[in-house]
């Protein structure tokens, strides 16, 4: 594509809008009766020579000023591509204008005044290039006018500058000393400087490669909306922002998980048979689905993070500080959910890039953070792909864009469990997410050569309750309807995998969280896996439930009152308990939490394990886990 | 993307009827502002794009100065059934009847200002939510900072010191009621862009774009095409030449350029080479250095 969009960014009186008027001057982008009426408002201002940054500070307030104080955008073109620059200003309280005009820029131009050298603005423009992941940048060290042209303070400069760039992840920095005022090394090669051997601004913007933010290799369609002209025609409307895909392509559409095949895809200019990122179309389906904004068509091998719990990058940019715990809207592509930051990390010192602890963040800060939506997005991490790796947050109030967010990925959730030797609760990271990606062959590969879905039954319930023998009763029924099955119960994962844990409750979150972990295992192998555990906290529970997709996780609360179990006493626990020889046993001398709202209940008073293996494969089957039996 | 059409365009294309779907989908009420110029029809022809098979979701809203020129006025009935959209015409005219504004008096008199309070009491009445127009960045200056949601307070004004930040390709339409937008899909075209499209897509325009004898009157180096809404001054020079215009407003405020241009293709050739900016023929933009700003902060187009 011959089109680049760059950014300019620099401190208040680098030269940044004189750059820009240079770049148009030069390139002849400039009319004449434009030039006329700045070299008019030049000597209004008193100045003695046209005054280039006139040409693009277009507010009063800026002319008045003499600063820039809002994006402007410019467009130039020369034979060889088509530019548009979004000129963004330098002082710090409009830090929130460099992220917005850097978020579409294929490179950025970060000035540095010669005779003032890198400025902490230098380092939070250079950092903010590398935060939204601009593949390309240009140091352009400008004044060279005003330092004799001198090497010695080019040199010095793009060696401080080089040391703080080291710590960001931009690879492509390129130093280019200019004088804009004077026109050196801009759009033409400088003859005042003959010690320096690289092109001007203007080759360097025209070889660059443009589009390289674009990832062609993840198929990503957010549905804009539904075009619905007759009952013959049903369209979803809008532009892959990533990868592509063809007519006939197995896909999913995301968050339901309903597969089904791209029918047709239409262009505004006719019908086509693949569309690739950046198109506008319009994609009919095979099967007549449920499909509507806000959701996300993938490939059915190629799946994007679905998550609620999400690790970002936030921006700043709202004169009212973010509130911790208050719910803002997230817009995510096409979507909007409801989300609250529920804990801020750090908070960058874009100077230093230390990481200062917050508890909250102002106007133009930056911070890593943690944020709970109310419903699942589907993401990238903005590191891969931009387009669905990037959010902003509104202010339901003022409906003013109070954030902008890079992703990183899922959340580790913070899950408070007691240390093994304290006793004492500590705080540990324990990833409650799946990243699909990781695993060599999907899990929906997969499910998709075994013909049904992957699950976790959960069978909580006092010791004798029952759970074991209705666990292997479904198991049973599923393996005879040729289901992948795996079946994890108390006795044998504390044989081994848990043979050194106790029955504290650390030990038994210990216990329940290694066998999560375990059942995600085999869920990811594809199986339907039946856990049958006492699990008698209801966090420990829950945490297991965060491990699987939403849908996935069937929680089985199996119930009998005291008086039954203890008639039915199979291992003679509940007497050995009464009788004071067992600590800690669950209904006795331990507690047992009641699942608060399980997916089934069975009362195994009144209900055979048969009767209750059936309840919960009808129920496998409404969440179309499982199809209907196979003849 | 277009596939016939060449190099940046189909970026530009893309990029546009992305914008306009994001209007349909985020607004209740939208409309299509349409004022027979070149930059309007080519929003309509896009969004005759982005939406078929199905229809336009919007209508056209023209706000009829009362001073346009005749060829635009034809041209516009024929372009709207052609694309089969419905369209609402509000007057000036109407407001200078009921009082809600004055005509302008003297040499450079125009109904330019006066449309605003026209538009915005249509906004009001009509109750929409956003107006969709055909403003480009490379128009003017101020005009080069607008976002292309461009939120209105519930008076029509613009606060450009107080814009939301638009970021990616994220766009924020939330309002409170009696806001609304100003949506912008062409605002990373120039002039160029449109002509090039024009040709490649074989859009009608109305004749006035193309070279034509006319009578002019010659005033502060403008050209302006002898109308009735002209009142002609002493030292006025009227003569007939070969012209065009650049811009389809305003008879009494929009300037011709001399031109053999006949053809699209002859105007993409002067367009390129051009010298004068697109509105240079505007009067009402040399007012003052930021007559563009000072009007759209009331809510102008």
């Amino acid at each position: 594509m011959d089109l680049l969009r760059f950014t300019t960014a620099g401190s208040v009186d680098d030269g940044k809008s004189t750059l820009i008027g240079r770049l148009l001057f030069d390139t002849k982008s400039i009319f004449e009766d434009q030039l006329e009426a700045v070299a008019g408002a030049s000597r209004r201002l008193g100045e003695d020579r046209i005054n280039l940054a006139l040409l693009t500070d277009g507010l009063r307030a800026e002319r008045e000023q003499k600063i820039t104080i809002d994006v402007a955008y410019r467009y130039f073109a020369t034979p060889r591509r088509k530019f548009i620059i979004a000129d963004t200003p330098g002082h710090e309280q409009y830090t929130r204008n460099m992220i917005t005009g850097a978020s579409t820029a294929d490179l950025a131009v970060v000035l540095v005044d010669a005779t003032r050298g890198v400025l902490t603005q230098s380092r939070r423009h250079a950092f903010i290039t590398s935060l939204l992941g601009i593949p390309h940048m240009v140091v352009a060290i400008n004044k060279m006018d005003l330092v004799g042209y001198a090497q010695s303070v080019f040199d010095d400069i793009v060696r401080d500058f080089g040391l703080f760039a080291a710590k960001l992840t931009v690879k492509d920095i390129t130093y280019i000393p200019i004088s804009a005022l004077e026109g050196d090394n801009v759009v033409d090669p400088s003859s005042r400087m003959p010690w320096y051997q690289g092109g001007p601004l203007l080759s360097r913007l025209e070889t660059v490669t443009g589009n390289a933010r674009r990832n062609t290799i993840d198929f990503r369609f957010p549905v804009q909306c539904v075009i619905r002209p007759n009952q013959d025609f049903r369209g979803f409307a809008g532009t892959p922002v990533s990868g592509s895909v063809s007519a006939g392509d197995d896909i999913v559409v995301l968050p339901s998980g309903l597969a089904t095949r791209i029918k047709t895809i239409d262009t505004p200019n006719g019908a086509t048979t693949r569309a690739t990122s950046g198109e506008a179309v319009i994609l009919t389906t095979t099967d007549e689905i449920d499909i509507a904004r806000g959701d996300m068509i993938v490939r059915r091998k190629n799946l994007p993070t679905v998550a609620r719990q999400l690790d970002a990058y936030l921006c700043w940019m709202d004169g009212t500080d973010l509130a911790v715990g208050r719910p803002y809207l997230l817009a995510h592509t096409t979507r909007r959910v409801q989300a609250v930051v529920t804990g801020i990390d750090y908070r960058v010192n874009v100077d230093t890039l230390h990481r200062d602890p917050a508890k909250t963040l102002a106007m133009n800060e930056i911070g890593r953070v943690e944020i709970t939506a109310a419903d699942s997005i589907c993401f990238d991490s903005y590191r891969l792909n931009s387009a669905t790796g990037s959010f902003v947050l509104i202010d339901p109030a003022t409906n003013a864009t109070v954030a902008a967010g890079m992703l990183r990925g899922e959340a580790q959730e913070d899950v408070v469990v007691a240390a093994p030797d304290s006793g004492s609760p500590s705080t540990a990271k324990v990833s409650a997410g799946v990243t699909w990606q990781d695993w060599n062959i999907p899990r929906e590969v997969r499910e998709a050569q075994q013909g049904h879905q992957a699950a976790v039954v959960w069978l909580t319930g006092m010791s004798g309750a029952g759970k074991t023998t209705i666990a292997r009763a479904i198991e049973r029924r599923l393996f005879a309807e040729g289901r992948r099955t795996m079946l994890l119960d108390g006795d044998q994962i504390r044989h081994g995998l848990c043979g050194d844990l106790g029955f504290s409750a650390a030990d038994r979150a210990e216990n329940i969280r290694r066998t999560g972990e375990v059942a995600r295992l085999f869920f990811e192998q594809g199986a339907i896996v039946l856990c049958a555990f006492v699990s008698p906290y209801a966090v420990d529970r829950s945490r297991a439930r965060g491990l699987m997709p939403e849908g996935r996780f069937v929680e089985v609360f199996v119930r009998a009152d005291l008086e039954t179990l203890r008639s039915r006493d199979p291992k003679g626990l509940y007497a050995r308990a009464s009788e004071g020889q067992l600590d800690q046993f669950t209904g006795v001398s331990a507690p047992y939490e009641e699942p608060s709202s399980p997916e089934l209940t069975i009362d195994t008073r009144v209900t055979s394990a048969d009767a209750a293996a059936e309840l919960v494969i009808a129920h496998l089957r409404e969440l179309g886990v499982i199809g209907h039996q196979r003849g | 993307m277009n596939r016939s059409l060449s190099g940046h365009l189909p970026l530009l294309e893309s990029e546009a009827v992305y914008v306009l779907r994001e209007v349909a989908a985020q607004f209740e009420r939208p409309v299509l502002l349409f004022s027979g110029g070149k930059d309007s029809i080519v929003v309509a022809w896009l969004a005759r794009k982005a939406f078929a098979p199905g229809p336009v979701p919007f209508p056209l809203l023209h706000i009829d100065t009362g001073h346009n020129f005749p060829e635009t006025l034809d041209f516009r009935d024929r372009f709207a059934s052609q694309m089969h959209c419905t369209l609402v015409v509000r007057r000036v005219q109407d407001s200078i009847d009921q009082g809600r504004v004055q005509e302008e008096t003297g040499l450079s008199a125009s109904r330019n200002v006066l449309q605003t309070t026209t538009l915005l009491d249509a906004i009001r009445e009509l109750n929409l939510d956003a107006a969709v127009g055909g403003a480009r960045r490379d128009e003017e200056k101020a005009r080069a900072k607008e976002r292309i949601f461009s939120h209105r307070d519930a008076f029509g004004q613009w606060d450009p010191r107080n814009q939301r930040p638009e970021l990616w390709n994220l766009y924020n339409g939330r309002r409170n009621p009696g806001e609304h937008f100003r949506v912008f899909p062409l605002s990373n075209w120039t002039e160029l862009d449109i002509w090039q499209y024009i040709d490649a897509e074989d859009i009608p325009l109305p004749t006035l774009y193309f070279a034509h004898r006319r009578e002019v009157v010659a005033r502060a180096g403008v050209l302006l095409a002898r109308t009735d809404h002209i009142r002609l001054q002493p030292d006025d020079s009227v003569s007939v030449r070969t012209v065009r215009f650049r811009t389809v407003g305003d008879a009494t405020c929009t300037g011709a350029v001399e031109s053999g241009a006949a053809t699209v293709a002859d105007i993409i050739r002067e367009t390129a080479a051009a010298r004068l900016a697109e509105r240079g023929g505007r009067a009402d933009d040399q007012r003052s250095d930021t007559a563009m700003e000072d009007r759209k902060r009331q809510g102008y187009f």
